[in-house]
C-alpha cells in the first residue's frame, strides 16, 4: 500500500508556517506583562487553533477547485443569512464591544461571520466573474459582481464594521482589475466613493469632478452610465456632510483621531500615540523579546489582538519588522504567481481574491500601528490572536496550495505523512 | 474574462511590483518611526514607565572659625506616595489616617501638592518619626506606591544661639517656586529659608539624586528599584564661617530672657562677623520639617517680635554714636581740630533761632574741646559743630560713611538705613514742604537724631573705620574675602586723637561703667529717642579694643534700655569674653 501523500506548494506553506510561529511568538509575548491580562493564555489557545487550521487545510487541499465553485453559491447565500442573523443576536466583544460581529451561544463566542463571509464573497465573485467570456467593459455590465460584493458589505457596515466593509471593497476591486476589467472603469466605478470623502473640501471635489469629466470624455461609456455616473459623484458629493451628520459619535471621533492623534492623548488618541511610542522606541533591534516596557506595563492598549505588531516592533525592532513585512510580501507575491498559473479562470481569481483580502488585513492593521490608517480593529493575519481568523487564513492557504497544485509549472513538492 | 496568458502575465508583473512598492513605502514608514525618529520616542518611553523618587542631598554642614559645628545633619525619614489619580491618593491617604496620625487637613494639603506635581512623589510626612516609619514598613504592602526613604534632616545644636543668622531649612513655597531665583526647584524640595541656610542655599543644597520607580499604564507602581541605575545625591560641601560659637553663646546668655536688642562683633581688619545676635531668639530646629502653626502664630504675635532681625533688620536713630561721623567729617575738612572749642559753653542747652535745644546733661558741661565733647557726649558742642560743618558736607560725609547703604554682610533681607540723599536741601523740600524746615534739622543731625535711622550691623562696619586707618570693613558671615573702602582720611594722629577721645568714654565719659581691666575699651554710648516709647530711649554702644590696636568691634543695641551705658557694660562683657581678660568691678554711675 503506497504511503499517503500530500501534495503542498512548499513555499507557501512555508512562509506561512514561519508567519503563524512568528505570531504566536509574538501572542506568547504579548502575554507576558506586569499588569495582569487576559492574554497571558492566549498563546496555547493559538496553537491550538493553528494546529485546527493546519488540519483544515489539509483537507481542504484534498478538494478540487471545482468542489468550491460548485459550493460557492450555497456558501454565499448561508454567509449573508449568517449576517442577516448577526444583525438580531450579534455580540460584541474587546475593542469592538459595539459591533455586533459575534455568533454566541449561551455566551460562548463560536466565531465572526464575517470571516467566512471574506471567503465564500471571494468564491462566489470568482464564479461570476469566470461566467463571462468578456470582461465587463461598461458600468452595466458591472451590475452582478457589483451585487455579490455589495450585500455582504451593506449587511456588515450594518453591525457596524468599517474595517472589514473595507477588506471587501478591496477584494471587489481587486477582482474586477484581476478579471479584465480596464483601469479607467475602475476609476469611475470608485469615483463616488471618492467623491463622498471630498465632499469636505469645496475645491478638491471640483478638481476631482473636472478630471473625472475627462476621465468620462476619452473612456467615452455609454451616454447613459456617463450622465448617471456624474450624477452620482454629486449626489456624493451633497450625501457626504449629511452621512457625516448620521456617524455615530464614536466613528466620528475615531476618524478625526485618525487626522490628529493629540486632539484626544488620553482616550482614543491613546491607542495611536502609545503604539507609536512602542514602535519608535523599539530601535534597530527592538528591546529584546518579552523585554517590551511598553507592552509589559500595559501602555499598548490590545496588544495581543489588533496592536501586536506593535509588540513586534517595540521588542524586535526595525530588524524584526522587516523581517515580518518581508515575509508577508513574499506570501503575498507567491499567491500572485499561483494566481498567474493557474488552469483556469475561477481559480485564478479565487487565489487573487485570498491575496487582497490579505494585503487589505496588512496594509490597514500595520499602517494602524503607525497612525497611518485609522483604527477599525481589523486584525493581522497569522499574528493578531483570534481563533477563527487563524483557521480562515489557513483554509486559504490549503485553497491555495490546491490551485498551485492544479495549475500548471507550479513547483510543487511532495511532501510524505 | 481576458484571460489570455499574456494578459495575465502583464496585470501579474504589475501587481507584484505595486505589492512591492507598497511594502518598500511601509518598510520606509517604519524606518522613519523606529530609526530616525528613534531618540524621541524612546525618551517618550522611558518618561511612560519611569517616576523619579528624588533622593534629598544632605545639606553642607556649616563651621565656626574654630570648627565647631554650627548646622549638620541627623538621620530622618520622610514618607511620600506616588499616585496614578488625586483620587487614589486620597483613598491611599484616608487608610493611611487609620494606621498613622494624619489630620484631614494634611491629607488636603497633600493632594494639593499632588496636584501641582503628579508625577513626583507626593510628601506626606516630611519628617516621619521611627515609630510611624516602623509600623508603615510593616503594612508596606497594603499601599503600592508608599515611599519611605531615609531623608537627612538639619540640625543645629546651638539652635536659639545661632538663629538669628543661621535662618532654617523648610519646604519650597508656590510663591518661591515662582520666582526666577530658584529655576530647577521642585515641589517638595527643602530650601533654606532666612540667613545663611537662604544666603548660601546654591552651595549648601548640593545636588539631589534620584532613584527611578517603573510605573503602569495607570500609574500604580510596578518595580521598586533597578528600572534604571539611580543617581546618587551628592552632599554640600561644607560652609567655613568667621563665627566664633563660644562668643555667640555667650552673647545669647548676656541677653538671655530679659534683654532685646541686638549685638554684633567684628574683626575690624577683615571684617569677620565674630558673633551675631538678636534677641529674643527662636529655636529653628523646630521649624525643621514643617512648622507647626501654633508655634508660627506665637512667634508672630510676639511683641517682642523674635522672627525680626534686630541687627541687620532694626533700624535705629543712631543717637550720640553718630557724633564720631560728625567730628570725624570736621576733622577731614578741617573745620575743627581735636582741642577746638566752641563760641558758646554748655549750659545744658543752646538758643538757635526760636528754639531752645536741650543738652542731655542739663546742668551742663561748660567749655569743652572736641575730644572732652567726645567723651561727654556733649549735645551743645555737637549742635555747633554741626552747624560749622555746614547741612551740605554733614549729608554728604554720613552718605560716604555708608549712611545710606546697606552693609554688605552676606544675610538676605537686611535692610537699607534711612539718610538724607547727597542734595539735602532737595531732601527737606521734598519731605517738609520747601519752607517747612529750617538750619535746625542740622543740630538733629549733628547728633544722630532726626532723619537718620541706622542698623546695628551698619554702626559696627562705621567703628571699623574708627578702629583701623579709616577704612571700613563689610561684615563678612562666611565670605573670606575682605572688602574695605577708605570712608575718611585723617592723619594718624587725629585718629589717635579719636580713638583716645573713645577711650575716655570709658574711663571717664558715659561709659565708665563698662571699664576692663587689663585692656583700653575704647567706644561710644547713645541713647536713642524713639517714638514707640518716649520715656525709654534705645540703648546703643558701638567700641573696640584694645584701643590702641583694636581686634574687635562690637556693637550692641537694648530695645528700651535707657541710657547707652547699660548697653556698654554688655559690650564690655561679649569683649572681656573674646579677649580673654579679667571684667572689673562695675561703679554704677549711671545718672
Amino acid at each position: 500500500m503506497p504511503s499517503r501523500r500530500v501534495v503542498v506548494d512548499i513555499p507557501l506553506v512555508i512562509t506561512a508556517l514561519l508567519l503563524s510561529a512568528y505570531g504566536i511568538a509574538m501572542v506568547y509575548s504579548a502575554g507576558q506583562t506586569d499588569v495582569p491580562t487576559s492574554a497571558t493564555h492566549a498563546w496555547a489557545s493559538q496553537i491550538r487553533w493553528l494546529i485546527f487550521g493546519i488540519v483544515a487545510a489539509y483537507a481542504v487541499s484534498r478538494a478540487s477547485v471545482r468542489f468550491f465553485e460548485w459550493a460557492a453559491l450555497p456558501t454565499y447565500l448561508m454567509s449573508l443569512a449568517l449576517l442577516a442573523l448577526l444583525l438580531v443576536i450579534g455580540k460584541g466583544a474587546g475593542t469592538a464591544a459595539s459591533h455586533k460581529s459575534w455568533i454566541a451561544i449561551g455566551g460562548v463566542r463560536l466565531g465572526q461571520p464575517s470571516e467566512l463571509a471574506k471567503v465564500t464573497v471571494v468564491l462566489m465573485l470568482a464564479r461570476v466573474l469566470a461566467a463571462r467570456r468578456e470582461p465587463p467593459k461598461s458600468l452595466l455590465d458591472l451590475w452582478q459582481p457589483a451585487l455579490v460584493a455589495f450585500l455582504p458589505w451593506a449587511l456588515i457596515m450594518m453591525q457596524p464594521d468599517l474595517g472589514t466593509g473595507l477588506v471587501f471593497i478591496g477584494i471587489f476591486f481587486a477582482m474586477l482589475y484581476w478579471s479584465g476589467v480596464p483601469f479607467p472603469l475602475l476609476v469611475l466605478v470608485a469615483s463616488p466613493a471618492v467623491s463622498l470623502i471630498l465632499a469636505f473640501n469645496t475645491s478638491l471635489w471640483g478638481a476631482w469632478f473636472l478630471l473625472l469629466l475627462a476621465l468620462v470624455l476619452w473612456y467615452k461609456p455609454f451616454m447613459l452610465e456617463g450622465v448617471g455616473l456624474m450624477l452620482a459623484n454629486v449626489v456624493a458629493g451633497v450625501v457626504a456632510p449629511v452621512l457625516w451628520e448620521r456617524m455615530a459619535p464614536y466613528q466620528r471621533h475615531r476618524l478625526l483621531v485618525f487626522l490628529d492623534p493629540s486632539i484626544d492623548p488620553r482616550r482614543s488618541g491613546w491607542h495611536v500615540i502609545q503604539s507609536q511610542v512602542a514602535i519608535g522606541s523599539g530601535g534597530w533591534l527592538g528591546k529584546g523579546f518579552l523585554m517590551g516596557t511598553q507592552k509589559r506595563l500595559a501602555f499598548l492598549p490590545e496588544q495581543h489582538t489588533d496592536f501586536i505588531f506593535a509588540v513586534l516592533g517595540e521588542e524586535l525592532g526595525f530588524i524584526g519588522v522587516t523581517v515580518a513585512l518581508m515575509l508577508f510580501l513574499f506570501l503575498l507575491l507567491r499567491a500572485v504567481r499561483i494566481a498567474e498559473r493557474s488552469n483556469d479562470s475561477f481559480s485564478s481569481l479565487v487565489a487573487m481574491g485570498l491575496a487582497s483580502s490579505w494585503l487589505v488585513h496588512i496594509i490597514v492593521n500595520v499602517g494602524m500601528t503607525l497612525n497611518l490608517m485609522p483604527i477599525t480593529g481589523i486584525p493581522l493575519p497569522f499574528f493578531s490572536y483570534g481563533g477563527s481568523f487563524m483557521l480562515a487564513c489557513w483554509l486559504a492557504i490549503g485553497l491555495l496550495s490546491r490551485i498551485s497544485r492544479e495549475g500548471r509549472g507550479a513547483r510543487v513538492g511532495e511532501l510524505a505523512i | 474574462m481576458s484571460f489570455h496568458p499574456n494578459e495575465v502575465a502583464r496585470r501579474a508583473r504589475l501587481v507584484s511590483a505595486a505589492l512591492a512598492v507598497l511594502f518598500v513605502l511601509l518598510l520606509g514608514a517604519f524606518f522613519r518611526t523606529q530609526i530616525v525618529e528613534n531618540s524621541r520616542y524612546a525618551l517618550q518611553s522611558e518618561e511612560n514607565r519611569l517616576r523619579e523618587v528624588p533622593l534629598p542631598a544632605p545639606r553642607g554642614i556649616i563651621f565656626d572659625r574654630h570648627n565647631e559645628v554650627l548646622a549638620e545633619n541627623v538621620p530622618g525619614y520622610s514618607v511620600s506616595l506616588l499616585s496614578p489619580s488625586a483620587d487614589s491618593l486620597r483613598a491611599s491617604l484616608q487608610r493611611l489616617a487609620a494606621i498613622i496620625p494624619l489630620s484631614s487637613d494634611e491629607i488636603d494639603l497633600s493632594v494639593r501638592r499632588y496636584r501641582r506635581a503628579p508625577y513626583r512623589p507626593t510628601v506626606v510626612l516630611a519628617d516621619a518619626s521611627f515609630d510611624v516609619v516602623s509600623v508603615l514598613e510593616e503594612r508596606r504592602i497594603e499601599f503600592p506606591g508608599l515611599i519611605i526613604q531615609s531623608a537627612p534632616k538639619r540640625y543645629y545644636p546651638n539652635g536659639p544661639a545661632v538663629a538669628s543668622f543661621m535662618g532654617y531649612v523648610g519646604e519650597i513655597t508656590e510663591s518661591e517656586l515662582a520666582t526666577p531665583q530658584y529655576r530647577g526647584y521642585k515641589t517638595g524640595q527643602q530650601v533654606g529659608k532666612g540667613g545663611l541656610e537662604k544666603e548660601y542655599e546654591d552651595s549648601l543644597r548640593g545636588r539631589e539624586g534620584v532613584r527611578f520607580v517603573e510605573v503602569d499604564a495607570r500609574g500604580r507602581v510596578v518595580r521598586e528599584a533597578g528600572a534604571r541605575q539611580d543617581l546618587l545625591p551628592q552632599t554640600g560641601p561644607p560652609l567655613y564661617t568667621n563665627i566664633d560659637l563660644e562668643l555667640q553663646k555667650y552673647i545669647a546668655s548676656l541677653f538671655a530672657d530679659s534683654l532685646q536688642g541686638g549685638a554684633i562683633a567684628l574683626d575690624p581688619r577683615t571684617g569677620g562677623v565674630l558673633a551675631l545676635y538678636s534677641a529674643p531668639s527662636f529655636d529653628p530646629n523646630r521649624f525643621i520639617g514643617g512648622i507647626p502653626q501654633d508655634l508660627w502664630k506665637s512667634l508672630n504675635d510676639d511683641p517682642n517680635h523674635p522672627l525680626y532681625n534686630k541687627v541687620i533688620q532694626g533700624r535705629y536713630p543712631p543717637g550720640s554714636t553718630w557724633k564720631l561721623a560728625t567730628a570725624a567729617i570736621a576733622l577731614e575738612s578741617g573745620i575743627a581740630t581735636l582741642d577746638d572749642r566752641m563760641p558758646e559753653p554748655c549750659t545744658g542747652g543752646f538758643q538757635f533761632g526760636n528754639r531752645y535745644f536741650k543738652c542731655w546733661n542739663h546742668k551742663g558741661h561748660g567749655d569743652l574741646t572736641l575730644a572732652q565733647a567726645i567723651e561727654q557726649s556733649c549735645d551743645v558742642y555737637f549742635y555747633q559743630l554741626g552747624l560749622k560743618v555746614g547741612l551740605t558736607r554733614l549729608v554728604a560725609g554720613g552718605i560716604r560713611f555708608g549712611g545710606r547703604e546697606r552693609s554688605g554682610i552676606d544675610l538676605p533681607d537686611e535692610s537699607r538705613p534711612l539718610f538724607p540723599y547727597a542734595d539735602a536741601e532737595e531732601y527737606y523740600d521734598r519731605k517738609y514742604g520747601k519752607r517747612g524746615w529750617s538750619q535746625a534739622v542740622l543740630l538733629n543731625l549733628a547728633i544722630g537724631q532726626g532723619e537718620n535711622a541706622q542698623t546695628v550691623a551698619n554702626m559696627a562696619r562705621f567703628y571699623t573705620a574708627l578702629a583701623t586707618d579709616g577704612t571700613e570693613s563689610r561684615p563678612e558671615i562666611a565670605r573670606h574675602k575682605p572688602d574695605r573702602t577708605r570712608v575718611f582720611t585723617l592723619s594718624e594722629d587725629q585718629l589717635q586723637g579719636l580713638r583716645a577721645a573713645l577711650a575716655g568714654v570709658v574711663s571717664s565719659g558715659t561709659a565708665r561703667s563698662a571699664q576692663i581691666q587689663g585692656t583700653v575699651l575704647a567706644g561710644k554710648t547713645g541713647s536713642a529717642q524713639n517714638s514707640q516709647d518716649r520715656t525709654r530711649d534705645h540703648a546703643w554702644f558701638v567700641g573696640f579694643a584694645p584701643a590702641d590696636d583694636p581686634k574687635i568691634v562690637v556693637a550692641v543695641l537694648i530695645e528700651f534700655g535707657g541710657h547707652g551705658a547699660r548697653a556698654a557694660r554688655i559690650a564690655s562683657e561679649i569683649i572681656q569674653s573674646y579677649l580673654k581678660v579679667a571684667p572689673t568691678q562695675h561703679i554704677n554711675t549711671e545718672g
